[in-house]
């Protein structure tokens, strides 16, 4: 109890939340480091899954990559990017590690939701004369969403823990104030830091649960 | 020293057959150290998973808890976890594991929990019809067809606990990810990518070898399609 005192008044202490090495520094870069790979992953991921499932077709290939992604450490991905050209522009490696780090989990969940909304309601909407794209859109993405949303989520409380990792490579976010911790033999600021991030993880796993109820109360739509 | 053009450790490629040879030890040690963190974890994570799986099925009002708990250990970060468990453990090898059967701990409850809740009724009353006892029904008819859902738990576990251990080279134990971290303070290119690619092949092995032994363990899946 008396390491997370000492991490307590770490955390309250105010010289510790100003400057570049600051809490709120390493909160928003944080936040913008996930931000950005979650809003990258999707546009990767999701287009790809709802075609695949749309057509019924590369099934064995999502759940295929999907388990391959889980074997390949995400910091051997980071630091072997350090090692090549992308290394030398700024927050790049953690970017693209953190983006096929998220890609898997998002792919495997809209691909699996389009295939499971019922056949006959699809059946029903090309007897209603629905091309395949406005059956896509307006039938089989509604129906898929309470799946699709729940792989975003996955991913954003993913994303948050593993960008820590960046940090191990020299990159910023929340990571760097337990590694700097490390590096200083402090243990109060490393077990700080960790509550730091994983009270954003849950902070995140909160607001999604939050605006999947939202979504699923709101009039309207298709519930 | 001038690099000689046969010399690649010199040149510092990425794929070096001196690199391979004259190592050889160290990358040994690295993967018996990977591997015995990996299955040591894994398997501390299958001795705590099941009786909380058979607690939570038994007894539903416990089901909430223990599923909340594991899945909020779940959204804690590696990084986070090794440094959350440092004041109890200090900086050795039983950090890396503690964090890493915490882990393990949700996707093995909710798989074998899935699995026991998938036995159908019909079975379970026969069973007690022939006059089982709830150990009895227990150990030779749910946990027996919970196995293909528990396996499944138990792969992805495994595969992600490989990858993980690499994370624990921030307090000197990661196995291969001591490597990595190594190679990347000294820009060493051969020693990156080999770790790295021997990481990608544990995890490959152990996902094949456990398939074989679900396979031999749950002969009556294939009798079943065939």
């Amino acid at each position: 109890m008396t390491t997370l005192g000492a991490a307590r008044d770490w955390l309250t202490d105010p010289a510790h939340w100003s400057g570049d090495d600051g809490i709120r520094h390493r909160l928003l870069q944080h936040l913008l480091l996930v931000s950005v790979c979650l809003a990258v992953s999707c546009l990767i991921a999701l287009p790809v899954a709802l075609v695949l499932g749309h057509l019924g077709r590369g099934g064995a290939l999502a759940v295929n990559i999907s388990n391959a992604g889980r074997a390949v450490p995400t910091f051997a991905v980071l630091v072997l990017l350090l090692l090549t050209p992308v290394g030398r522009w700024g927050e790049g490696p953690a970017v693209v590690a953190l983006v096929l780090f998220a890609v898997p989990p998002l792919l495997t969940n809209a691909y699996v939701g389009v295939r499971e909304v019922d056949r006959s309601v699809v059946r029903a909407a090309r007897g209603m004369g629905m091309t395949g794209r406005q059956t896509l859109l307006r039938v089989e993405l509604p129906l898929a969403r309470p799946m699709i949303l729940t792989g975003v989520r996955t991913a954003a409380v993913q994303l948050v823990a593993t960008a820590t990792i960046a940090a191990l490579a020299g990159g910023g976010g929340l990571g760097r104030i337990i590694t700097a911790g490390f590096n200083l033999a402090s243990t109060p600021q490393v077990v700080a830091g960790a509550l730091l991030v994983a009270v954003f993880a849950l902070l995140v796993e909160g607001v999604f649960a939050a605006a999947e109820r939202l979504a699923a109360t709101r009039p309207g739509s298709g519930r | 020293m001038i690099p000689t053009p046969h010399d690649c450790l010199a040149r510092n490629e990425w794929i070096c057959g001196a690199y391979l040879s004259t190592r050889r030890r160290i990358l040994l040690d690295a993967v018996v150290q990977h591997v015995q963190l990996t299955a040591v974890s894994v398997l501390i994570g299958l001795v705590l998973a099941v009786p909380l799986a058979v607690l939570a099925r038994r007894l539903p009002p416990a089901s909430g808890p223990v599923l909340a708990v594991t899945t909020v250990l779940y959204t804690i970060p590696s990084l986070a976890m090794f440094s959350l468990l440092l004041p109890l453990y200090g900086l050795s090898a039983s950090l890396v594991v503690a964090g890493l059967v915490l882990y393990s701990l949700t996707l093995l409850v909710r798989n074998i929990l899935a699995g026991l809740r998938a036995v159908p009724e019909e079975t379970r009353q026969a069973a007690r019809g022939l006059g089982y006892g709830p150990v009895r029904l227990l150990l030779t008819v749910e946990l027996p067809l919970a196995l293909p859902a528990a396996m499944a738990g138990l792969r992805i576990a495994t595969v992600s606990a490989v990858s993980l251990v690499t994370v624990g080279a921030i307090v000197g134990f990661g196995g291969l990810g001591n490597l990595i971290y190594a190679g990347m303070n000294s820009y060493f290119k051969a020693q990156v990518l080999t770790a790295s690619v021997l990481c990608v092949v544990i995890a490959v092995a152990a996902d094949l070898l456990l398939l074989g032994v679900q396979r031999l363990l749950t002969p009556w899946t294939r009798a079943a399609r065939a």
